[in-house]
């Protein structure tokens, strides 16, 4: 693939002697364009570039002359003041918008400026920024104007235009509009990584009460739909992978690739307090989502405030905290083989603020305790506070060779302070009321941090 | 980034230059295990390992002074008896030699005699030296990562011919772009890119941007090197070292990933300590948009504030049908 390599002569000036005449791209127009857009989609938090299939604009692997590719996870090229990475250039092709949806900055009732891309600025703006190796690819939303088919026709052109005309293999985000035809799904599926329709809110209620135009069952139609089609298309590139090959003679052994349709899954985000919705209904959705649709990530977005916010809004945001709790939780349903109703607690329904929900269940079952490092399942590894799957791996890894005590923990960069409590190890054990302590202090420091901070947090 | 496992993953296949560093090593490496040279002993015989070809003679300072011509490709092929070892120590061992650490031959000696004289280390992860080794892999690859992450590529109109083996020096090049329209304007500009990473990784990285960007031309310029890629030719090119003053300025379309920045932030959720800490301060030369930062740092809670407390906005009843949109 790469020839062999060749160096060459530097000369008295610099490496590339180069006579630089500078390029521009873009007008003033895009530029506000652009400020309004970018604005416009920020509270849209589903944004990682991960899942889909890898491939690249190599002419070994198909290119033509294009650019883009895609490895599996994406790269944050940058990070803005609030912590967040920039990995796609996340933007709407218009902010004009058909439905009033009270907790968007977009609704109909609300001045905010509009402006509308074409379909050709957002596949310059695209090409541009992953020629600076800026973005990882696009995510593209829109508000809904003239019709959701019409809207969605319009993502669809601008995913289509990236892929068939410029060869564009980098990733592409689309987000679906519910109530758009399954046809245009299909397209869209077809030019995309990922897909996703907004669930918007935890309950029905909710939704009804604060975007009366949006109807929960065609957002779960549309779901239902894009798993469908996504599991059509694993099972088809299965099917075809475990076919042999045939070979023509003289031509070199080449397997047929099925159409894909959304090789990064499907996706989804609520909205955590706008309405009235406990913690506890929170996680039971999202973990029936996960079930019910197969999807990839639920993204928690904690309702900010918004400019010219509605009065039906509640006075007051939820604290940061609880979306970060929320996220928590979420991860130990995935990956920690915890069940939606193991975290939620029965009183309020509302996770505690003031320590992880992973040492939260250790404390409220001190029966599960001490776990014994050196003997213990994977599974019971998993629930120790403190302990990351990747630790528990490398446990898992290092007790094969010879049995694992306190020093080694430490070398292993765990928390030795939140762990020993919880744990049994040969020159280690834990004091009766070491884990309950540990507890204890946990609350009181966060309740030391949070009062003066109190005010400030949104 | 995330890999699974303690070591490296290859999900990053090295490349051939690479791994001409690590031949190097395992070849000396060899030879002092088959002379049955203790670490102590060997430990003067690494230096600094840069892979500008005069330092190498430096690594075989042991050859006989008559040898003086000998480069490592032409010494005797000695058959070198050949050690088992796990194949983690030489996924580590490739990634450690590209670290700037002096005495990294050193410590990967180390462990390598110890593995070769005690049998209980192979699966013992948890030993010192496995550790340490294991810590500079990652932040190699940690390096490697960023590099992918931050390089930022600017666009410049070529006007002289000079990419293409054999190319003249800037003034031949001056020369000739009078006579020939240049092949090189019509196939775009060339985008080039000044960086300064912290281990030796230009070479670890540089399949992955001749991938991603094979239908453009681009340069990455470091001060151990530059990369130059030609995609008609599909040819990855090594290059003398660079200095900042050889990359281009800011152009002006650089204005709108700018403008993009600073729109795309939230001041509701200002978070400076977890953005220093995946974008730390000392990429921020190298990257427009960190300075960008301070000022929309300090803005942050005005616009918050301005946010927070603009009445509630309700249009007159009559007019909240839906209207059909006109484009702009």
């Amino acid at each position: 693939m790469l020839q062999a390599r060749k160096t060459w002569r530097a000369s008295s000036a610099s490496p590339l002697g180069i006579h630089a005449v500078i390029l521009y791209i873009g007008t003033v127009d895009t530029q506000q364009k652009l400020a309004i857009l970018a604005d416009a989609a920020k509270y849209d938090a589903s944004c990682a570039a991960s899942g889909g299939t890898r491939r690249n604009s190599s002419r070994a692997a198909g290119g033509k002359g294009g650019i883009g590719s895609h490895e599996g996870s994406g790269i944050c090229h940058s990070f803005t003041p609030d912590g967040r990475c920039i990995s796609l250039l996340k933007i709407l092709l218009t902010n004009f918008c058909l439905y009033d949806c009270l907790y968007c900055i977009n609704r109909r009732s609300s001045d905010v400026r509009r402006a509308r891309f074409s379909v050709e600025e957002v596949v310059s703006l695209t090409l541009d920024f992953y020629r600076r190796n800026c973005i990882d690819g696009l995510f593209l939303s829109s508000g809904v104007i003239q019709s959701p088919d019409y809207t969605m026709g319009q993502l669809v052109r601008v995913a289509r235009t990236l892929r068939e005309k410029h060869d564009f293999r980098g990733y592409i985000h689309l987000k679906t509009i519910p109530d758009a035809s399954p046809e245009l799904l299909t397209q869209a599926g077809r030019w995309a990584d990922r897909l996703s329709v907004n669930i918007e809110l935890p309950t029905q209620t909710g939704l009804a009460a604060l975007a009366p135009e949006k109807n929960a069952d065609s957002i779960r139609h549309s779901m239902g739909q894009l798993r469908q089609s996504i599991d059509e298309a694993r099972a088809e590139r299965r099917a075809v992978r475990a076919q042999p090959i045939r070979i023509l003679p003289g031509a070199r052994a080449r397997r047929a690739r099925p159409p894909s349709f959304a090789a990064g899954g499907q996706s989804t985000q609520m909205i955590v307090g706008a309405d009235g919705a406990s913690d506890a209904q929170i996680l039971h959705t999202s973990a029936r989502l996960y079930a019910d649709y197969r999807l990839k990530r639920v993204y928690y977005s904690a309702f900010s405030p918004i400019p010219q916010a509605a009065a039906a809004l509640p006075a007051q945001s939820p604290p940061l905290l609880r979306e970060h709790r929320l996220y928590q939780a979420d991860w130990l349903m995935r990956f920690y083989g915890f069940e939606a109703h193991e975290i939620t607690p029965t009183d309020g329904g509302m996770l505690a603020l003031q320590v992880d929900p992973k040492l939260a269940w250790a404390l409220a079952h001190p029966e599960q305790f001490p776990v014994d490092l050196n003997r213990a399942p994977r599974e019971l590894l998993l629930r120790v506070p403190g302990l990351g799957v990747r630790t528990v791996q490398r446990l898992l890894a290092a007790r094969r060779a010879r049995a694992i005590r306190a020093d080694d923990l430490r070398t292993l960069r765990v928390p030795t302070r939140r762990v020993l409590p919880f744990v049994l190890l040969p020159d280690h054990r834990p004091a009766p009321e070491a884990a309950r302590q540990l507890g204890l202090d946990a609350i009181r420091q966060a309740d030391a941090l949070r009062t003066p901070v109190q005010a400030s947090l949104f | 980034m995330s890999d699974s496992t303690d070591f490296p993953s290859s999900r990053h296949r090295q490349p051939r230059q690479t791994h001409e560093a690590f031949e190097r090593f395992r070849r000396q490496a060899r030879e002092l295990l088959a002379a049955a040279t203790p670490p102590e002993a060997a430990d003067g015989l690494w230096l600094g390992g840069s892979t500008h070809e005069h330092r190498q003679a430096d690594l075989f300072a042991t050859a006989p002074a008559s040898d003086a011509s000998s480069t490592p490709a032409s010494l005797p092929a000695r058959t070198a008896p050949r050690f088992q070892v796990p194949r983690r120590f030489i996924q580590l061992a490739r990634l450690c030699v590209l670290h700037r650490d002096a005495d990294r031959f050193a410590r990967l000696y180390r462990l390598l005699w110890r593995l070769v004289h005690e049998p209980d280390l192979r699966q013992d992860f948890l030993d010192p030296d496995w550790q340490h080794l294991r810590q500079m892999a990652r932040a190699v690859q940690r390096d490697a990562y960023k590099m992918r992450a931050f390089v930022r590529f600017r666009p410049v109109q070529v006007l002289a011919n000079d990419i293409g083996p054999g190319a003249g020096t800037g003034a031949e090049a001056g020369a000739e772009a009078g006579n020939e329209p240049s092949a090189a304007s019509t196939t775009g500009p060339l985008h080039v890119a000044w960086f300064e990473p912290e281990h030796d990784v230009l070479t670890l990285v540089a399949p992955w941007f001749a991938r991603r960007f094979a239908g453009i031309r681009w340069a990455i310029l470091t001060p151990r090197g530059s990369l130059r890629w030609d995609p008609h030719t599909e040819v990855l090119e090594h290059g003398p070292p660079a200095r900042r003053e050889d990359a281009p300025a800011a152009d002006a379309g650089e204005a709108l990933w700018l403008t993009y920045y600073r729109h795309t932030f939230n001041p509701a959720r200002l978070n400076l300590s977890l953005m220093q800490r995946h974008m730390p301060g000392r990429y921020w030369a190298n990257l427009p948009e960190a300075a960008e930062i301070h000022r929309l740092a300090a803005e942050a809670p005005e616009r918050l504030h301005r946010m927070t407390s603009t009445p509630a906005f309700k249009r007159p009843e009559s007019s909240t049908k839906p209207v059909k949109t006109k484009s702009t």
